[in-house]
């Protein structure tokens, strides 16, 4: 009893040490997926995150940056509880990263309701950019329906006339299905929205079998990580590549790639997807970031290391509009609201709902110099596009 | 009625099937004869997988790196059961489901740390990597055929080994009156220590048969696992045909379900409910049956009895 006393007042001791030998520098706290299949994206993440820490020389508005980073475990629960932790034990000023949307929908309130800036580093739900939009929510990526919208135009532009969709079975699934619906002009002759989560389905033997009779003329495919090189496994298995051209996007990424290529998979090579950004888009932060990047990691930036980098700067210009007094978020909202500081894919500006307001690229998978498989930069698809949903969004 | 597509979903379907019965025939031996539950089959399964995984990128073989990874699984599996699984057999079911839960955590943690996050491919010989034509219009991936062929070899194999070896007679009145075997002077400890090791080399097999498919990826067992579970539940614990049947009924429902559950919803729902509501629908199909056949016939199917 007595010692369990002690113990007691001996944390409560150590927690306000630790609150003061805290108080005065920059809180980011970053949750996004570390373990799982997918954990992958989340290193890639953390990774570019640290290197714009490391550009900054981890300082924002002359204080010093603590970063913290928690694992969401791939489910929207854990998600929520790492971004309560963040809130109240961490007292962070930001919380950011999540890739996944069911994840942020779900922490959302605990970051906004305990009054911290909440910015989206990946996902892009509808929700928050129409009604659930806030004046403390920034995303430094899209809005999910954007990027498909992209690829529906490149779609009618190739001539396309019926298309097969397959998607997760998940919010940002049905934001990618929409948003290719919404810009395609042609017949959508059969879709499939498969299992998504922790325990996501991998095998898609029964889908390709009804893809392959559906007498469709593409196939749109939205699979991020784990599922992106399994899917274009199967599809080259199922003897679909040559018959029915593949479109996709968040499938085909440097992850994907690497695993692809150890997997001597070169159906990928030439394949399309559209996207804001590309490792090789022409501005002096991209080729620094990408040059920094392979060299600490040696892989090629993702988009989500490449959104994760922006989300670092576009809280620094937040953070330097005032000077580091972190208690002025009036004045890092108008900060960040400009989005003035260098990003990785040029400038852009935010729209009402703070979503980017900003060019989508066509890609394609090339070799480079030493043989490696990336994703090229083609042409702009969709300039200074605006997502469909800011007008519900009552900021 | 596209019988064209009917056919080849017939055939995911066993395929499907085959892989499960793969994995559930371990289970249904080491639960139905030791009385043992192992959450941390699904572990073996992703090893397996890992192994065959990075032999096959050593290499450059599939074949040899599935032939040098069924050993080195048996190996995994021949220690599990030594440090771990040995000294649970005497306590009660609780004890199990926590010890194996943490095998689990365990083993994840270790993949992690050995092999990173990334997903490990295994790249197949190009014969195998391409398209069969049955008949006029029906073509499947070779590697799916060959996933059949070699299930139903394994299987004929198991069903040899059960029903005309010593050691078969031996595992058939364990998984039927393990106390009687054991009166009788059978080496009880070793029966268990080999039919352990069977069951992870059959679960390796099984993440070795789907890796060239989705890839060797952390924590690739834990879903299926749940999957098996309920094939031995619907086969009746401890029987290797039980859960053979099982599992391409298993399998058939599940491709079935994804192939034509949102055409069914679709005649009498709106387009955009069906689509959305029959992935969740046709994920529970398996487990209607399972409530189902454990109403009607509460040991499973081919239940052994005499317990």
């Amino acid at each position: 009893m007595m010692m369990s006393r002690l113990l007691k007042y001996f944390v409560l001791s150590l927690g306000l040490v630790a609150t003061s030998a805290f108080a005065d520098n920059v809180r980011i706290g970053f949750v996004t997926t570390l373990t799982t299949p997918a954990g992958a994206m989340g290193r890639d993440m953390v990774d570019a995150a640290n290197i714009a820490l490391d550009h900054i020389g981890h300082k924002m508005g002359g204080k010093a940056v603590e970063f913290i980073v928690e694992d969401d475990g791939f489910k929207p629960e854990i998600g929520k509880q790492k971004t309560d932790k963040l809130v109240k034990q961490d007292d962070v000023h930001f919380v950011t990263g999540f890739i996944w949307s069911h994840v942020l929908l779900a922490s959302r309130k605990s970051a906004l309701d305990g009054g911290k800036f909440l910015i989206s580093a990946n996902a892009g739900p509808s929700p928050l950019a129409g009604k659930l939009c806030h004046k403390n929510f920034f995303s430094s990526s899209w809005q999910n329906d954007q990027n498909p919208m992209a690829t529906g135009e490149v779609l009618n532009k190739k001539g396309v006339k019926k298309l097969y969709i397959m998607s997760p079975n998940y919010a940002a699934g049905k934001n990618m299905v929409a948003g290719v619906e919404r810009t395609f002009k042609g017949e959508i002759v059969g879709k499939d929205m498969t299992k998504w989560g922790k325990d996501m389905q991998l095998d898609f033997s029964a889908e390709l079998a009804k893809a392959k009779v559906s007498g469709a003329d593409a196939i749109f495919v939205f699979y991020p990580g784990p599922a992106g090189p399994a899917f274009i496994k199967q599809y080259d298995q199922a003897g679909l590549r040559g018959k029915i051209p593949l479109y996709t996007v968040f499938t085909v990424d440097a992850l994907s790639l690497a695993r692809l290529q150890k997997a001597k998979l070169g159906g990928v090579l030439g394949s399309w997807n559209t996207m804001f950004w590309a490792p090789d888009l022409d501005n002096a932060t991209n080729k620094r970031f990408v040059a920094d990047f392979k060299a600490k990691t040696g892989r090629y930036p993702t988009h989500y290391a490449a959104q994760s980098y922006d989300a670092i700067m576009l809280i620094k210009s937040g953070v330097d509009a005032v000077n580091g007094d972190t208690s002025n978020q009036d004045g890092i909202r108008a900060g960040m609201l400009k989005a003035d500081f260098p990003s990785v894919r040029g400038k852009y500006r935010y729209g009402s709902n703070h979503f980017p307001i900003q060019n989508f690229y066509l890609r394609t998978v090339k070799e480079d110099a030493n043989g490696d498989w990336f994703v090229s930069h083609v042409s702009t698809v969709l300039s200074d596009h605006q997502d469909s949903y800011h007008g519900q969004c009552k900021l | 009625m596209d019988w064209t597509l009917l056919t080849v979903q017939l055939l995911n379907g066993l395929q499907f099937g085959i892989l499960l019965f793969l994995l559930a025939s371990g289970l249904t031996l080491i639960f139905g004869i030791m009385d043992f539950v192992n959450l941390a089959h699904g572990s073996l399964y992703m090893v397996g997988a890992f192994f065959c995984a990075t032999l096959t990128q050593w290499l450059d073989s599939f074949w040899l790196g599935l032939l040098l990874a069924l050993p080195a699984t048996a190996v995994v599996g021949i220690l599990v059961e030594l440090i771990v699984v040995r000294h649970l057999y005497e306590r009660d079911h609780l004890d199990h489901v926590l010890a194996t839960f943490g095998l689990i955590l365990v083993f994840d943690t270790l993949t992690q740390m050995i092999w990173g996050p990334d997903g490990q491919v295994i790249p197949l010989p190009a014969w195998l990597d391409g398209q069969i034509s049955l008949g006029d219009a029906i073509e499947v991936p070779t590697y799916r055929v060959a996933i059949i062929l070699i299930g139903l070899a394994v299987a004929f194999g198991l069903f040899i080994l059960v029903t005309q070896t010593r050691l078969g007679m031996q595992i058939r009145a364990g998984a039927s009156n393990r106390k009687m075997v054991s009166a009788l002077g059978v080496n009880i400890g070793l029966l268990f220590s080999i039919v352990f090791v069977i069951g992870a080399v059959l679960a390796g097999l099984a993440g070795m048969m789907i890796g060239p498919i989705t890839e060797a990826s952390i924590g690739m067992g834990n879903q299926i696992i749940i999957v098996a579970f309920v094939v031995i539940v619907i086969g009746g614990i401890g029987s290797i045909k039980g859960a053979f049947i099982a599992a391409i009924l298993v399998g058939l429902i599940d491709i079935m379900g994804r192939s034509y559950l949102d055409v069914l919803f679709k005649m009498f729902m709106s387009a955009q409910n069906a689509e959305t509501s029959a992935p969740a629908v046709s994920a529970m199909l398996i487990y209607i049956l399972m409530a189902v056949i454990l109403a009607v016939r509460p040991s499973g199917l081919f239940g052994p009895r005499g317990r």
